[in-house]
Parts: structure tokens; C-alpha cells; sequence
């Protein structure tokens, strides 16, 4: 029981981070304003920016190798009530890493988490979603519908 | 002994002072920003990203400016600059299957699963120059098309449900090559091979891939399928205990699928070639495909007899920073290294006009 809570806890922390990673730091900070805290904290770690090596599977599924670099950027906060959170992100926004890392923090919290999920993390969430359909929808738009054409009289 | 010589710093300065100046050109235009680079001449940066080996839009836009356009220079900018960072880790393997398919069309299959979508292609334009992008018109909406979410089945499963078609393709060892952190070694694997050829020059790899279709090492290669689009980049983050998606990053992934007829070594079948390249990045994914299936030559028992099977000619010359930097240097002052070189020439002509003089005495001599 203990163990599938906190595989529970482990998946929504994992998918919290990853949905505020691949939003746009602009559209982040937009809805962290809109929340209207600002909670002291102390920086553990960074923010710092580096790289990290991008694997690739040869021939999409196969042994992995890598096939070059992208930077990132993250942070690690502590606030006055000792909670620690970790943030890392594609890019080099040192704000957007830091943001993440306190709203992490913020999330240990079961009330915060909350207010967190429903007002910066399903927004951001939604305007993925909405983006992904727009891009799927026009790259529909160009599937080559084939047809046969009959030629001569037999 | 040895004489430093120095001088040319005012002319250095005032030439870079000048440098600046040309490449910001007419004051009376607007100076481009980094965001009208990345969205307008995306593909340059999407060059620049993949060969500079870096992700990073914005950095890969600054390059180009800096650069004024001239792209190698752009791609040496940005090297350099990695070189500055530190490494944080090796992300977790991107699931191509996975992708956000922004274009994916398949020369062996007219009706595969997810269909043929061509997605912002040039093919089928009539390459014909366009006098309205001189003005600034205004560009319409793309269509759109809903309900259509088909799955985008990889055209390789396809092949493979039959046995007709090779393995996606395995190494021997635990470990992955990294030629940013080991120094290249020959014979090398196949997985650090690809990873020299995905920084490799496109111009280079390109024309390497024609030779093949022209009958240098042919493979007879069809596009088994060709993929851009959006990945997720996950990265075991040891702190949290698990791994978290770091962003997006979009990628050009090219299956070749060539015939082989078979050897000592491997039955007759369809064997592959695989590209994978930042950005949407079409030819350099294919030409990349094409010259690791030709570079696979003696792990399918081929005879290697020409240029682009021949591993430690192309992995050592693909890189553009490294040719670059040995063919520019030829531009920087030889002064001394000329002038005991025409010392040298001029002894060995003094030599020669010797022996001649005695040749010629020597007839005469023999009488």
C-alpha cells in the first residue's frame, strides 16, 4: 500500500515537472503572476545552464547512440519551511529553471499542490494539447488521398 | 635561436572593427532579430543546430548573425561555445515512434498505416522564383483537416512482419561510443559512427550518398520512410529518482532500406541505413542514411572498394569545423615555414643545375 502511494506521489511530482519543462518560460511566468504569491526561498543550486547528450536508437529501435547535445538549464531551491525542489529544463532560461524549482518546492504541499495543478499546470497542459491538435490537424490537411485513374476503354 | 616577431594589432582591430560594420550593412534598414532568423530562416538554423552539434534555436539564430549567414562559420561559433559548458548527462533514448509527425512520406508503401503526409515540403514546387516574397504580403492559414489521427506505424515494422528486412541494428558492449569525450579510433562501431556522421558536413555526406547511387559501393536504396517531427528529451534526474521530460526538440529521422543480395555472412534480405539529424533537416538525413548503410560494408561481408565504405576516410573528414580549420590555416602567416622552404629550393636548384653541368661534361669525358 505504502509503496503504490508513493509511486502515486512520484508520478504526479514527474508529471508536474515535465508539463511546466516544456512549456514556454513567457506563458509560465504569466500564470505564476496571475497566482500573486511570492514565497521567500534560497538558492541551492544554480540556476546553472549545460548540456546535455541526446540519444538516438539506430534504426529507431535499436542500440542507442548519441547524436549530439542540447543545453539545459536547472536549479534547486529550498524555502523557509525546508521543502526542496528541483527543476531542469531545455533551453538556457535561468528564471523559468528557478520558477519550477519553487513551484516543486511549493507542490510538497498537498493544499498548494493542488492550487498548483488547476491553475499553472492544466492551463499549460491544455495549451500543449491545443497546439499538438492544431499542428496534427494541419499536417492532415497534406495526406495524399490516392485514387486510380482508368485509362483507354477495356 | 628564436624571434617572436609581433605586430598587426592595430590592423586586427580596426578589422574587426570594420567586420562589425559590414555585416551590420546599410544603417537605414532594420538590423534582423534573433526570432526573425529562427522563424524565417529556420532551416539555416535547424543546419547550424545539427552540425554545430548543439539544440538550441536561439543560440544557432545568434551564430548566423554573428556569422553573417556564412553557416560553417556560424557552426564553429557554436562548437566553440559548447565547449564552454558543462555536461550534465546522456538523456534517455528519444522513441522516434513517438513523434509528433509533422511530415512523413514513404517511397516503398503507397497505402501504409498513418498515410503519406507531406507536410511544409519543397517537393512538388516548380522552383520557380517568387517576385511576391519581395513584398510583404500577407500568408494564408493552412488547411486544416480534422478527425484524422490515424497511428503513424513505422514502415520498417512493416517489412519486418515478413523477415524480409534486417534488425533495427546492435552493437557489440555495454557501452556507447561519445566521440566528444574518447578520441576517434578505427575500426569504429556502428553507434559512433552515427554520431560523427549526425555532426557531419551536409555538402560532404551529401555528395558521398551521390556517389553511391552512382555506383561507388552501390546499395540500390529506396526511402523506406522519412519522419520530422517533435520528440520528448527525458533525463534520469538522480536527485528526483525518476525521469522527467525535459522539453521538446524536433528531429529528421531517414530509414533507408537498400537490397543485398547476400553474403558469407548474411542471407539475402533488405538491409538499412539510418539517419537522425536536428531540425528538419531532409537531405542530411538521407545522405547521413545512405553513408551508414555504405559504412557498414564489412559487418555485412561487402567488399570495400570505394570511398564511401571506407570508414576512416569519411568519419575523419565529415566534420566541417575540423576541415575548415586545417584548410584556413593555410591563410595565416608562414613566413618562416616559406622561407626555409625556398632556402631548401633554392639548394636543390643550385643541385640540379650541378648535376646537369655535369652530365653534360661527362661525354666528353668518356671519349
Amino acid at each position: 500500500m505504502m509503496e503504490s502511494s508513493e509511486t502515486k506521489t512520484g508520478n504526479a511530482r514527474q508529471e508536474r515537472l515535465s508539463a511546466l519543462a516544456s512549456a514556454s518560460g513567457a506563458d509560465l511566468l504569466d500564470l505564476w503572476a496571475r497566482l500573486g504569491i511570492d514565497p521567500a526561498c534560497e538558492m541551492v543550486r544554480g540556476p546553472e545552464t549545460g548540456l546535455v547528450a541526446l540519444r538516438g536508437r539506430m534504426g529507431g529501435g535499436g542500440a542507442p547512440f548519441n547524436f549530439g547535445e542540447a543545453t539545459v538549464t536547472r536549479a534547486t531551491v529550498r524555502l523557509e519551511n525546508g521543502a526542496v525542489g528541483h527543476a531542469i529544463a531545455l533551453g538556457r532560461d535561468r528564471r523559468k529553471a528557478k520558477l519550477i524549482a519553487i513551484l516543486d518546492a511549493l507542490a510538497q504541499e498537498p493544499e498548494m499542490e493542488v492550487k498548483i495543478e488547476t491553475e499553472i499546470v492544466a492551463p499549460l497542459k491544455a495549451a500543449m494539447a491545443a497546439r499538438d491538435e492544431k499542428r496534427r490537424a494541419e499536417t492532415a490537411a497534406t495526406k495524399v488521398d490516392f485514387f486510380t485513374m482508368v485509362r483507354g476503354e477495356d | 635561436m628564436y624571434v617572436a616577431v609581433k605586430g598587426g594589432e592595430a590592423a586586427i582591430r580596426n578589422a574587426h572593427r570594420l567586420l562589425a560594420d559590414r555585416r551590420r550593412g546599410d544603417r537605414s534598414l532594420p538590423s534582423l532579430t534573433l526570432a526573425q532568423i529562427a522563424e524565417q530562416l529556420s532551416l539555416a538554423c535547424d543546419r547550424v543546430m545539427a552540425e554545430g552539434s548543439v539544440y538550441d534555436r536561439e543560440l544557432a539564430a545568434l551564430a548566423i548573425k554573428q556569422a553573417r549567414g556564412d553557416l560553417i562559420e556560424a557552426i564553429f561559433l557554436l562548437r566553440a561555445y559548447r565547449t564552454t559548458l558543462p555536461r550534465f548527462g546522456y538523456s534517455v533514448p528519444i522513441d522516434t515512434a513517438a513523434m509528433h509527425v509533422e511530415r512523413r512520406v514513404s517511397a516503398t508503401y503507397k497505402d501504409l498505416p498513418g498515410g503519406q503526409m507531406l507536410g511544409p515540403t519543397f517537393d512538388y514546387t516548380h522552383r520557380l522564383l517568387d517576385p511576391s516574397l519581395g513584398r510583404d504580403g500577407d500568408v494564408e492559414e493552412p488547411e486544416i483537416r480534422e478527425g484524422d489521427d490515424a497511428k503513424v506505424m513505422r514502415v520498417s515494422d512493416t517489412l519486418a512482419q515478413e523477415g524480409l528486412i534486417e534488425d533495427d541494428g546492435d552493437v557489440p558492449g555495454e557501452e556507447i561510443g561519445d566521440i566528444t569525450r574518447t578520441p576517434m579510433e578505427f575500426p569504429m562501431e556502428r553507434d559512433t559512427r552515427l554520431q560523427a556522421l549526425a555532426r557531419g558536413d551536409e555538402g560532404f555526406l551529401l555528395a558521398l550518398g551521390y556517389s553511391t547511387q552512382r555506383g561507388y559501393a552501390r546499395t540500390h536504396p529506396f526511402v523506406g520512410e522519412i519522419r520530422i517531427g517533435e520528440v520528448e528529451v527525458k533525463l534520469d534526474v538522480p536527485e528526483l529518482g525518476f525521469a522527467v521530460t525535459l522539453g521538446r526538440i524536433q528531429v529528421t529521422e531517414c530509414q533507408m532500406v537498400t537490397q543485398f543480395a547476400g553474403s558469407a555472412k548474411a542471407p539475402p534480405q533488405f538491409t538499412r541505413g539510418y539517419g537522425l539529424v536536428f531540425g528538419q533537416s531532409e537531405r542530411k538525413a538521407m545522405a547521413m542514411s545512405l553513408c551508414d548503410r555504405a559504412l557498414r560494408a564489412s559487418e555485412l561481408g561487402e567488399d570495400i572498394v570505394a570511398p564511401a565504405q571506407d570508414q576512416e576516410f569519411v568519419i575523419s573528414h565529415s566534420d566541417n569545423v575540423q576541415a575548415t580549420g586545417f584548410v584556413e590555416h593555410l591563410k595565416l602567416p608562414h613566413y618562416v615555414d616559406f622561407l626555409a622552404e625556398l632556402d631548401l629550393v633554392r639548394r636543390m636548384r643550385g643541385e640540379h643545375a650541378a648535376r646537369r653541368d655535369l652530365q653534360e661534361s661527362m661525354p666528353e669525358a668518356a671519349e
